[in-house]
């Protein structure tokens, strides 16, 4: 994310001219990173110490070895499959988001009225929250709602269809929510390549496919990276609407509803924190992944070309 | 040629196909809350059988918006307030110094952003309950603030890069002391940046659901987490009823939101390209 991710100055003299303002000698003091303190406090007090804790409560079961909690996640049926169930409905809504908001956006690149008219409209589903959106898929997308009359209207589909109280209803909210989301950040990226560089392409005779092959699309992946990753983190912490669109006992209990209900159901708080942590441990496995895939493709400057 | 010409047409089509699809669809479904909202009664028809607005009365009163809303209004301003207080001084310090460490920094305020809220939020409010701050409008301001902090330290250092340094050392020339460089020189520049990272906190914080529902009380809970709470306890309560609260928070979250789009253009949200002025 920082430009200034550059190697640490290991000379000192020569560095003076790369970095701005009053770059202070070696031997004094930098007052000026006094005002990173306030911050750093805050995320230790509040994130790290909380964290930590938690890690080392996840170690101290209310009964058994230190691993118990970790044992018992892993040899109890609906508390291992919640992991399986999370990323089952979060890595196809991250997928779809993702890769149906590139398209999209990259039709929308150049800016225009219609660009901001859409983006507006595609951004109304941030607002909704989760539970109209909830309500709204029951009665919407419901055996009785709209949707399932006008199929049977026009005798496309008899009977109900179920789209409510299982995985897909689930995963339709994921797009719901999430889409919006991933496009805005897709859109933000690629309307950060310099419209130069294609233009320059084309008049050297590439066709509009070959521009985004050898243009947008290198350029782009650190930025998508960066999206289906925040896309990821969404979607993997699904809680409210697995509950009230899903099956919380069954096909779509998720993780987060193990870690509540050990929390504030059971009181399990050491439990619950071995959940968490578990949660966390996934996310950041995923997260790493994709990073790591992302070097794989190109190594460069994030938004490349630019004045 | 042709059959290329072609091929771009019917691509094109199935991209503005697909998200009309989905626009009208989400359409359909907010319209769909909201015939249900104004709804007497409403079984399995087109339409209802006729239009009422008790409703919206009703959920005003059973599930004490009011109260609610100034609980929420609290947290807000107080998460973007702080947040601002903390954040921008030091976005300022990593845009502008390079130090060992720096990404070590870096990656403590990447990271609560790239962890599910509820694996940080657990263990938090195990520590919260200790310290007797769980359940009060303090704890919901700190909670709700983990996440707002790193989101405002990561939009406003490119913002802040973008400044050009030149100005503040003309401004050192002239002899303005730090506290007149901050308030005459850079406050202004930032001002623009600090609008558009609190706005965008704002609505986040509106619709963070995990945090507050982890750390909250019966007293501080958040629009969010009272509404969640409504639908949970359904049953006892008319569908129509909660379909009017749900409308009520998209009217709220709508209105902040479309604020944000007249300040905050969406497509240089994360990255730092400005419009170069087109050279005639």
């Amino acid at each position: 994310m920082s430009r200034t991710a550059v190697p640490k100055a290991n000379s000192t003299a020569a560095e003076g001219e790369g970095t701005p303002v009053t770059s202070a000698s070696p031997s004094s003091f930098d007052r000026s990173l006094l005002l990173l303190v306030p911050a750093t406090l805050f995320m230790v007090v509040l994130f790290v110490y909380p964290f930590l804790y938690g890690l080392q409560l996840s170690f101290r079961p209310m009964e058994g070895n230190w691993l118990a909690n970790y044992t018992q996640f892993f040899t109890t049926d609906n508390l291992r499959d919640t992991v399986w169930t999370t990323l089952k409905l979060a890595i196809p809504a991250t997928v779809i988001n993702v890769g149906v908001a590139l398209p999209i956006a990259y039709q929308m690149r150049r800016s225009s009225r219609f660009q901001k008219l859409i983006t507006t409209l595609l951004v109304i589903p941030l607002t909704l929250g989760t539970v109209l959106i909830a309500e709204g898929m029951l009665g919407y997308f419901g055996p009785k709602g709209w949707l399932s009359q006008s199929l049977q209207w026009l005798h496309v589909y008899e009977g109900p269809i179920r789209l409510t109280h299982n995985y897909w209803g689930v995963l339709i909210s994921l797009i719901i929510s999430g889409f919006p989301f991933a496009f805005l950040l897709t859109l933000s990226y690629i309307t950060g390549i310099d419209p130069n560089l294609p233009r320059a392409a084309s008049t050297l005779g590439a066709t509009p496919w070959n521009q985004f092959r050898h243009i947008y699309l290198p350029l782009l992946v650190p930025g998508l990276a960066m999206a289906f990753a925040l896309s990821f983190v969404q979607a993997f912490s699904v809680f409210p609407s697995a509950v009230l669109l899903g099956s919380p006992a069954g096909a779509t209990r998720v993780i987060s509803i193990a870690a509540y209900e050990a929390a504030f159901e059971r009181y399990d708080y050491s439990m619950a924190s071995a959940v968490a942590m578990l949660m966390g441990v996934v996310q950041l496995i995923v997260v790493a992944a994709v990073l790591g895939a992302r070097g794989m493709f190109y190594r460069g400057p994030v938004s490349g070309g630019k004045g | 040629m042709d059959t290329h010409r072609l091929l771009m047409k019917l691509w094109k089509s199935l991209v503005a196909l697909v998200m009309g699809f989905f626009i009208v669809n989400v359409a359909l479904m907010v319209a769909a809350v909201g015939t249900s909202s104004v709804a007497r009664r409403w079984l399995g028809t087109w339409l209802p059988d006729g239009y009422t607005f008790n409703w919206y009365q009703t959920a005003w009163k059973e599930f004490q918006l009011d109260s609610v809303l100034w609980v929420t209004i609290e947290v807000v301003a107080a998460v973007v307030f702080l947040s601002i207080l903390i954040g921008v001084p030091a976005a300022y310090a990593l845009a502008r110094r390079d130090f060992r460490g720096k990404n070590l920094l870096m990656g403590l305020f990447l990271l609560p952003l790239m962890i599910p809220p509820i694996t940080y939020g657990i263990p938090l409010a195990t520590v919260m309950y200790q310290a007797h701050i769980a359940g009060t409008i303090f704890g919901v301001i700190l909670a709700n603030m983990i996440p707002a902090v790193p989101f405002m330290i990561l939009v406003m250092t490119p913002f802040i890069e973008q400044i050009d340094v030149n100005l503040e050392s003309a401004a050192r020339v002239f002899g303005a002391n730090t506290f007149k460089l901050f308030w005459h020189v850079l406050l202004p520049l930032l001002a623009p940046g600090i609008l558009a990272a609190s706005l965008l906190v704002l609505v986040r914080t509106i619709g963070m659901f995990e945090l507050t529902f982890l750390t909250a009380g019966p007293d501080s809970q958040t629009l969010v987490v009272a509404l969640y709470y409504a639908v949970f306890a359904a049953g006892v309560r008319a569908p129509q009823s909660v379909d009017a609260m749900a409308m009520v928070y998209m009217a709220v979250t709508l209105a902040w939101l479309l604020i944000a789009l007249q300040f905050v253009n969406p497509t240089q949200l994360v990255s730092r390209v400005k419009e170069h002025p087109k050279t005639a």
